[in-house]
């Protein structure tokens, strides 16, 4: 951490361009690398440069917030290193590995603020992997960035305020959205209010979209529980059950999710310490209200770190970078100070919105009790749910990582982003113990796969005639 | 909450030698009770690459090679899976001339020994192994070397260890240990204390802290090798990969991913091990250079462990020097997870008979202790040396 190296941002969403915006603001020139080719994150994720829907039919309500932040990027690209399509794929004593345009290389950074964001919580469900079957990021992501459906009859499953966000875009984007089928039930929204208030104008946008589905004739059940994909080749329908009983659909895909889950493989490799975060139900990586980690230089913002939603992680992204600011000699003006105050304030109000959020959107606390043994849990390497209680039977094991190793569980392509959660689920209830007791899959470079062709050529060399 | 235990035999270190120490003093009839500070078999023995391979090793290592190679001819029947172990061959290839001679040289020194090794040149391996890149212009083949994969291997032996009657407690760390009286105590923070006649150090890369508090000082360091695994990808390798001189090593394992190690990663702490950029970077250049179809692959995962090496690479296997019924097993230098079975019978065979029915004299540990060290001279020539640079590295991790 040398002086000369400049403040180095992961991502480039909401989280990740506030903080780079504060960081301008105060003299500094921060780099930003950001795997997608245009900045604005998941939620606010641009089309390529050419295609001509506009920010109103793309984002719905959060046009303007979009519009918000990617004119703030706008508005610094001159003073900011911005390098877009760039993985990070490990960090190692001070310097970021990263992969761009099928090479890597290394950048060291003084400062480090990590606004990695998340992907969907998955939870498998019988059929899951047939194909026509989405998750509910990944039907956005069609949308948002090639303004293509996943099907022209579109059921969306799960739970979470994302799954009527996602199927009014669909419906207003002109696909039939065939039904959105919650796992939580109606009660769980109602005893929800309380907390959800701490927000109201969120509160109301989500009635709106609810609302809104109605009144455009959109079936929409609650206290929901997945049987089976139907169709073996393709999606053709859907089998769910309710208090009433089981039904069939109709549909040619389906977008599901439960939630989101942050990507905290960074943190964990800088070395960063976790605690359990009982209300999102996963290890976190631990923060002060500021964004501080337990890693000095290194700052934590976004969805990344515990989600939050966009809105939250522009005031943390601001945040982290003004506590980057006061800890490397930046004397706070009596406005830094105030605006820190108010972020952190507003953060506040966030949390108690989640918590009211997560009762209004239960995880399914009874997904692992009746998840049947021939479901595929892990995609990449194919592992029923029989796999993984088999092993923790026949083997002993009670902690995450050794159940990988003995089952193969999130050795994948994915190294578990999609079935961690899920298998974590499975592992707690099979041997009768609390989902944080068994652990959490240790990050490993690299982050995401690394071609072998990616290498440059001169380390080598230099390496021998060091030798 | 404090367990008094009476057992004939305390073993700390849950790896492959411990535990097969473990099962094969059952089998005797001993009675055992296990040590293990983390999990059985998750440290070298479960993630290493996985070789199980004689070519290459030293000669005062053959009768133990090959006792091992029988026993790994009956794993199934002895841990109760097959572990993925496959005779699929052992390849060792030369990238000069000056390689090949010393191939040639190891061939007619290991001749005695029966390990049918084959020499192959450039055409036949360009014939047999198309795949290979032009920087390997001939090898020396070991038809009945293989690979497992020790993730699976090294945790059996522990369940079956504990199937015959061990009694193997995990997660549980040494704080104190002696030799008084008629033998040797041993207290763990987990209120458990052991009196036993003997005590097996298979404690790994941590052994020599043991070995010391016995009055026995040895010059072992920790390394790191690194290991990265591809994506599942088409089967085009059956064999297991090795370079004369080091470097790197490669597998396919049956779900298609290629295993491939080399290099040396770096402590993150006492425990823990990682792999750094420079490391990964020439496993990935090296692959390239040796299988050129892999230059559109891509690696998954990393990792690494934490093994202990001593100056000659060979381990230290026997009787202490300084405490009657203090047995070692550990130093194996990367290149453990073949031999570890046959080290965990020796061990057994050297608590019931007091001698090895196994040549282990050059793995005293008194050559450390004792004025003048003689493994090094009856070593081969460089066939199995490292030299792929000038500083302490690691090349030869099974």
């Amino acid at each position: 951490m040398t002086p000369q190296h400049p403040p180095v941002i992961v991502g480039a969403g909401p989280a990740g361009i506030r903080a780079a915006q504060a960081l301008v603001r105060h003299g500094r020139r921060p780099v930003i690398l950001d795997e997608a080719p245009r900045a604005g994150g998941q939620i606010y994720r641009q089309p390529p440069a050419h295609f001509q829907r506009t920010k109103k039919t793309l984002y719905g309500f959060e046009a303007a917030r979009a519009d918000a932040v990617h004119g703030a990027m706008a508005d610094i690209i001159d003073h900011v290193d911005y390098r877009p399509n760039t993985l990070v794929w490990n960090a190692e004593g001070g310097q970021l590995d990263l992969l761009h345009q099928g090479r890597t290389s290394s950048i060291a950074y003084a400062q480090l603020i990590v606004a990695t964001g998340a992907t969907d919580r998955v939870l498998p469900f019988p059929g899951w992997t047939t194909p026509g079957v989405y998750t509910l990021g990944g039907a956005q992501v069609a949308l948002k960035f090639q303004a293509c459906a996943i099907g022209s009859q579109v059921a969306f499953l799960g739970t979470g305020p994302l799954l009527y966000l996602i199927a009014y875009q669909y419906a207003r984007a002109g696909a039939t959205v065939a039904a959105v089928l919650d796992t939580a039930r109606l009660g769980d929204q109602v005893a929800a209010l309380p907390g959800l208030a701490a927000q109201p104008a969120l509160l109301a946008k989500g009635m709106y979209y609810v609302t809104w589905l109605r009144a455009h004739g959109i079936t929409l059940h609650g206290g929901v529980r997945p049987i089976q994909v139907l169709g073996n080749t393709r999606v053709e329908g859907l089998r769910w059950a309710d208090a009433r009983g089981e039904h069939a659909l109709a549909c040619d895909a389906i977008g599901f999710g439960y939630a989101l889950r942050s990507e905290t493989q960074l943190a964990d490799i800088l070395g960063c310490r976790f605690r359990f975060d009982t209300l999102q139900r996963a290890w976190l990586p631990e923060r002060d209200v500021a964004g501080r980690s337990s890693v000095p230089g290194v700052y934590l913002a976004g969805d990344g770190a515990g989600i939050m939603g966009a809105d939250a992680a522009e005031w943390a992204g601001e945040r982290a970078a003004l506590a980057l600011l006061s800890d490397t000699g930046h004397t706070p003006s009596v406005a830094d100070t105030a605006r820190a105050a108010r972020l952190e304030a507003q953060l506040a109000t966030t949390t108690r919105f989640r918590t009211g959020l997560e009762r209004a959107f239960p995880f399914p606390a009874e997904w692992a009790a009746q998840a049947s043994d021939e479901l595929i849990i892990c995609r990449c390497e194919e592992i029923t749910v029989g796999d993984l209680r088999r092993t923790a039977a026949t083997t002993g094991a009670t902690e995450i990582n050794r159940l990988k190793a003995l089952c193969r569980v999130g050795m994948g392509r994915c190294q578990g982003r999609m079935c961690a959660v899920a298998a974590s689920e499975i592992l707690a209830h099979c041997t009768g113990r609390p989902v944080e007791q068994v652990g959490r899959l240790r990050g490993q470079a690299p982050i995401k796969p690394i071609p072998f062709a990616s290498a440059p050529s001169e380390v080598l060399t230099q390496q021998q005639e060091a030798a | 909450m404090k367990v008094k235990h009476l057992t004939d035999v305390a073993i700390i270190g849950g790896g492959i030698v411990g535990t097969s120490a473990a099962l094969a003093l059952r089998q005797m009839g001993l009675s055992v009770v296990l040590l293990e500070s983390g999990q059985c078999g998750a440290r070298s023995s479960g993630v290493n690459y996985g070789g199980v391979r004689r070519q290459g090793r030293s000669l005062v290592q053959m009768p133990l090679t090959q006792r091992a190679h029988s026993i790994w001819g009956r794993l199934q029947q002895l841990i109760g899976i097959d572990g993925e172990y496959l005779r699929s061959g052992h390849l060792k290839l030369a990238r000069s001339e000056a390689d090949m001679a010393s191939l040639e040289r190891y061939l007619q020194l290991t001749e005695p020994f029966g390990l049918e090794l084959q020499l192959l040149g450039t055409s036949a391996l360009r014939e047999q192994f198309p795949w290979l890149g032009a920087i390997a212009v001939g090898g020396s083949l070991c038809p009945q070397d293989g690979h497992a994969n020790p993730r699976l291997v090294s945790p059996a032996f522990a369940r079956a260890a504990a199937r015959a009657g061990a009694q193997i407690h995990e997660q549980c760390h040494v704080t104190e240990m002696g030799h008084g009286g008629p033998g040797f105590f041993v207290r763990a923070d987990s209120g458990l204390e052991l009196h036993s006649r003997f005590l097996l150090n298979c404690a790994g890369a941590w052994a020599g802290a043991i070995a010391q508090r016995f009055g026995e000082t040895v010059p072992m360091v920790s390394s790191h090798p690194v290991m990265a695994v591809t994506e599942p990808l088409g089967m085009f390798m059956s064999l297991s990969l090795g370079v004369e001189g080091g470097g790197i090593y490669a597998r396919q394992a049956p779900r298609g991913n290629c295993v491939i190690g080399g290099s040396q990663g770096y402590a993150l702490d006492a425990d823990r091990a990682r792999p750094s950029r420079d490391a990964i970077t020439q496993v990935l250049q090296r692959s390239v250079e040796l299988m050129p179809a892999l230059r559109h692959a891509h690696i998954i995962r990393t990792w690494s462990g934490t093994e202990g090496y001593l100056p000659d690479r060979e381990p230290v296997i026997g009787p202490s020097a300084t405490t009657p019924g203090l047995l070692h097993g550990f130093g194996f230098a990367g290149a453990g997870f073949q031999i570890g079975p046959a080290v965990g019978q020796v061990l057994a065979e050297l608590v019931r008979d007091g001698v090895s029915s196994t040549p282990i004299d050059a793995f005293s540990i008194s050559r450390f202790t004792s004025p003048k060290p003689s493994v090094s001279d009856s070593r081969p020539p460089p066939a199995c040396e490292p030299v792929d640079s000038g500083t302490f590295s690691p090349t030869h991790a099974t």
